[in-house]
């Protein structure tokens, strides 16, 4: 990119800048005549004839821009002048309008290219560069710092040239008129125009440090988000707090510098201003005391002075706001030039065949040096066939994970090279490495997006196809990207279908998904899809095959829980039943909730619910139930401080509220509920929907109260308005309800509370009916749509390991690297997944660093590093030798 | 109320007896009753103890696993306390306990009590008491041994 910010603009905006100044020039005969005609009107068509002059009288010439065009009456010539300084303002307003919305265009239009190059550039980076870089820095930079780039760029050529025109117009028509006034109008320019920029340099300085310091706020900021936890921990808020302040203290104290070197600056400006009135004054009016000079002219020379000076203004403000940007466009750029960045050809380019790897791959005196010149690995020379599975072992440190990482082409190697049959691999393009080479590291990253998603992710390359016209207009799209392409920005469509289906071997949509599934098998991550499928939820509409599949596995399980070993473990919903392994409110509404309307916690607000309620003459029974719920958890919990866990876990009044519960309790005695209004009344009132009978042992809910809860349950069903039916699926032993998760389908009523293992015993059953219903693969398939969460944070670190395993799996690379990679799984799962690697990789290549040396056993070759060499490599029985590096490994593990 | 039951059932525990009422009510909301089928385990030797039982309906066996296979060494009944050890110190069970009617229990689990415990010192205090007088029973029993130990090696029959 440009290191100067003016060449940047020129490159990109050249023909728009022409064209902007053009526009403007051809505004400014209108300009002038609008600001020419009050003074006509005024001189010609208002003046009264003078009869001592001749040739003055009307009818006067009707004149524009100097020529005159036709001779009028008094009048008329008053009323054609008023026209067209009407018609004029139009014309001047419309001009004004276009320019500044086509000014506004062309500056956004540049902003997006910036923040696109700017974002390209961070993907290109140096990996180890990230270590020394934040979020926090660089997000920023591409938001906010480049922002008032985008108003400049518009006035970047124009405002100079429009505004230098009009000062030297107007000094030409001083010199014109009176060359040595002329020559004192403008003799303190050259003492501005030399003492402004060297005051200007000093504010900069500060701007550059002020820029640089508001960065280090966001990386302090995202340093106290990620270490929130250590913060709690540890009780070190002050530390934080106070480090924060002394940050915010920089900011203030270098913007305190500016403010007072800026408006200095604005001062001096004014102040010369106004200093050449002065001469005027003082030397002009001497001069015409003296008799020197006329008034008239004094006068003459002043009102143009007035003229000279806004222009003049304008340019000193075009030159401070142009030195703020140039210094915030500086101070970014520098930030996205790191040493070492990846070329964008070698990132972007698109080879017309991605070339297979085979043969061996030679790694020659490879070595990396961080950037304090430490050497992490020397001189590597290894060379193993690409279809051999090679164990990499070492102590940590010892630059093994390092050494994938080069010979993955992830990171550069500060010398040495790496070749596959002698064709070296450095200058080949992402394209061809990111295809058919893998690596899976340490700290495995998903995205936000569903696993199917994030498993597929590695086959994203390119837009394998247009996106279909049911949710993208073609004509609509082709405008949109056009748009992109004129900034510079990608000229791909991202509603386009991204995945390709033959890299993973398959034909279409549904082939991929097989082949994710299939990955996901060698990863180890079945059972997990298959628990995120069991609380996923399917779409009856679009898949009612499966629905009704589920519904008969709902049947079998209702027979299977009836089998004398099942009995009580579940409790079935039943229209006529009251349910006691289900809150109050479960039972009231009798299904399940879409959205927010029937929110648990604000069910007691409810016009329906409370209607249905007093209905039923159920009202004054849950206050008493509320009072006496109140009453029991004050008792038990009062004591406990507000943050203790056991509220959370146990309580049905959160700790805030608790103090008000006791004031209620106080002052309301029980007799008196009935009275009882306005926020007590919620209160109370909405306590008892979250008690369950079976677990909360309180004996709150007897039989009496249970006949008349399910009183309620019909009336909240029969009377239910139109508008209120779609947030409620009713529990209908027959239906499909798209509202709850398959399990919860199939399971249709409670799992037991206190019966020991009900939850194993009733899962395992669960899964058998899956099993026996061919349901599996909908459930899967489920599983695979559920979301990752933001940075995968709705998996475990175990689970984001096994994505990034199977992502790697799906693309089908040449060879293969992990490291360390399984460091998050338990130990049995570690051995499924080295096993099953090891067996879909045969005939490929597989280069895998171990926690263990042990493991190392069954590979075909075994590369033992130590401080950043290799000291051994060679077959397992080779390197197994007595005293030798490999043994001490091994045996400082046992 | 179910719940007293449950805080009558926890005041015949002698580590519990001296504890104030409302501490054992709240100790009683936060357990857990749960009911084992015959044959069920409720936890098994060696694993890592998370909860002490307290037997509120029906027997259930305590078995250790011997080179000789699986050997019954007692056998708990309502009102008995199993597992307690767990809850006070971080040790593998050192026995397996099998329902051997259907069993009701009452579970108290181990993080709740110890923030009970942690949160309560007059709870603690009389933790203390109980075990240190557990502690002194266990000693007298020792030196008994010891003494009776000696008598045999000095006379050995």
């Amino acid at each position: 990119m440009e290191k100067n910010l003016f060449k940047f603009i020129f490159k990109y905006t050249r023909a728009q800048q022409i064209y902007i100044i053009c526009v403007t020039a051809l505004a400014l005969p209108f300009y002038y005549s609008s600001l020419d005609i009050p003074k006509k009107i005024v001189n010609a068509a208002l003046k009264i004839d003078d009869p001592m002059t001749t040739g003055d009288e009307f009818p006067r010439y009707f004149s524009v821009l100097g020529f005159d065009i036709i001779a009028l009456d008094q009048l008329p010539l008053l009323f054609s002048l008023c026209a067209l300084f009407l018609a004029l303002e139009l014309v001047k307003g419309g001009f004004k309008m276009y320019i500044n919305i086509y000014k506004g265009r062309l500056g956004e239009r540049m902003l997006r290219r910036v923040r696109y190059m700017l974002y390209a550039r961070i993907m290109r980076f140096p990996l180890p560069h990230f270590r020394k870089v934040s979020t926090g820095e660089l997000v920023p930079m591409i938001t906010s710092e480049v922002e008032p780039l985008g108003g400049f760029i518009g006035d970047a050529f124009a405002l100079p040239a429009l505004q230098g025109g009009l000062l030297l117009t107007a000094i030409f028509y001083i010199f014109s008129q009176d060359p040595f006034m002329g020559a004192a109008a403008i003799a303190l320019y050259p003492m501005q125009a030399y003492v402004i920029p060297k005051l200007q340099r000093k504010v900069n300085q500060l701007a550059k440090l002020r820029v640089k310091e508001v960065r280090g706020l966001a990386e302090r900021m995202t340093e106290t988000v990620q270490g929130v936890q250590e913060i709690h921990t540890h009780n070190t808020a002050h530390f934080h707090l106070s480090e924060f302040s002394e940050r915010l203290g920089e900011v203030f104290n270098i913007r305190f510098q500016i403010y007072n070197k800026k408006f200095f600056i604005k001062f001096l400006n004014d102040f010369i201003a106004q200093l050449t009135p002065f001469f005027f004054f003082t030397v002009g009016g001497y001069l015409v005391i003296k008799g020197d000079l006329s008034l008239g002219s004094l006068v003459a020379v002043l009102a143009t002075y007035k003229d000279l000076s806004p222009p003049w203004k304008e340019l000193l403000n075009f030159y401070q706001q142009f030195q703020d940007v140039r210094i915030k466009y500086e101070q970014v750029i520098g930030q996205f030039e790191p040493p070492g960045m990846m070329a964008e050809e070698k990132q972007l380019a698109e080879p017309e065949t991605i070339p297979s790897l085979k043969g061996e791959l030679q790694a020659n005196n490879l070595s990396l040096q961080d950037d304090d010149q430490v050497s992490i690995v020397s001189g590597v020379t290894a060379r193993f066939k690409l279809d051999e599975h090679v164990a990499v072992v070492g102590s940590a440190g010892s630059g093994k994970e390092e050494l994938l990482l080069l010979l993955a082409r992830l990171v550069e190697p500060t010398g040495g090279r790496v070749s596959v049959e002698g064709a070296d691999l450095g200058p080949l393009p992402e394209a061809v490495i990111g295809r058919r080479v893998g690596f899976v590291g340490q700290n495995a990253y998903c995205f936000s997006a569903s696993l199917r998603n994030n498993i597929l992710y590695g086959l994203k390359h390119r837009p394998v196809a247009d996106p279909p016209p049911e949710i993208a207009d073609p004509g609509e799209r082709k405008r949109w990207l056009a748009e992109a392409v004129l900034t510079g920005n990608s000229r791909y469509d991202i509603l386009a279908d991204w995945v390709d289906y033959r890299a993973a071997g398959a034909e279409d949509s549904s082939g991929a998904l097989v082949a994710a599934l299939k990955a996901a098998q060698i990863a180890d991550l079945t059972d997990d899809i298959y628990h995120f499928g069991l609380r996923g939820a399917l779409d009856p509409q679009r898949q009612p095959d499966a629905a009704a599949k589920i519904l008969e596995a709902r049947m079998a399980l209702s027979q299977r829980i009836q089998e004398p070993a099942y009995t009580n473990l579940v409790e079935r919903f039943d229209r006529e039943r009251y349910c006691n392994n289900a809150t109050l409110a479960e039972n009231l509404i009798f299904g399940s909730t879409v959205g927010k309307t029937f929110d648990v916690d604000r069910l007691a607000e409810h016009p329906h619910v409370l209607h249905v309620l007093d209905k039923v003459g159920l009202t004054d029974d849950i206050l008493v139930k509320g009072h006496q719920l109140a009453a029991t958890m004050i008792e038990l919990f009062a004591d406990l401080p507000s943050d203790h866990e056991l509220f959370q876990r146990f309580s049905f009044i959160s700790a805030d509220d608790l103090p008000d519960y006791q004031a209620l309790i106080g002052r309301v005695e029980r007799d008196k509920l009935k009275q009882i209004k306005g926020p007590d009344r919620i209160r109370l009132l909405s306590l008892p929907f979250k008690l369950v009978p079976a677990r909360h042992r309180l004996g709150l809910i007897d039989e009496a109260f249970q006949v008349r809860v399910l009183e309620a349950r019909r009336v909240f069903h029969d009377e239910l308005p139109e508008n209120l039916r779609s947030a409620i699926e009713f529990f209908d032993a027959t239906r499909y309800s798209a509202a709850a998760t398959v399990q919860d389908n199939i399971l249709f009523g409670k799992v037991a509370y206190g019966v020991a293992h009900a939850q194993e015993k009733v899962g395992a059953l669960i899964s058998e009916v899956i099993a026996s219903h061919g349901l599996k693969d909908v459930v899967m398939a489920v599983g695979l749509e559920a979301e990752a969460g933001i940075g995968g944070s709705r998996l475990s670190v175990a689970q984001r390991q096994k994505i990034a395993i199977a992502r790697n799996i799906v693309k089908q690379p040449d060879v293969l690297f992990i490291s360390e990679a399984t460091s998050a799984l338990d130990s049995a799962s570690q051995g499924r997944v080295m096993q099953n690697l090891r067996q879909a990789f045969k005939g490929r290549g597989l280069v895998w660093s171990l926690q263990r040396a042990s493991f190392a056993k069954s590979f075909d070759r075994v590369l033992v590093m130590r401080n950043g060499a290799i000291v051994q490599q060679g077959r397992f029985d080779e390197v197994d030798a007595e005293d030798s590096a490999f043994r001490e490994l091994s045996r400082a593990e046992s | 109320m179910i719940l007293q039951e449950d805080v009558d059932l926890l005041r015949n525990i002698p580590l519990f007896r001296n504890i104030d009422s409302s501490k054992l009510k709240l100790l009683a909301f936060t357990a857990e009753r749960l009911t084992y089928r015959p044959g069920d385990a409720l936890f098994s030797q060696g694993d890592q103890g998370d909860a002490a039982y307290i037997i509120v309906q029906g027997e259930a066996d305590v078995v250790i696993e011997t080179p000789s296979g699986p050997l019954i060494v007692a056998t708990v009944k309502k009102n008995d306390f199993v597992g307690e050890i767990a809850i006070l110190c971080d040790v593998p069970r050192t026995a397996t306990v099998k329902a051997k009617s259907e069993v009701v229990t009452l579970r108290i689990a181990k993080d709740v009590f110890f923030q009970l415990v942690t949160q309560f010192p007059q709870i603690s205090v009389e933790l203390m008491r109980e075990l240190a007088g557990r502690l002194e029973r266990t000693n007298q029993k020792l030196q008994q041994a010891v003494g009776e130990i000696k008598r045999l090696s000095v006379n050995p029959t």
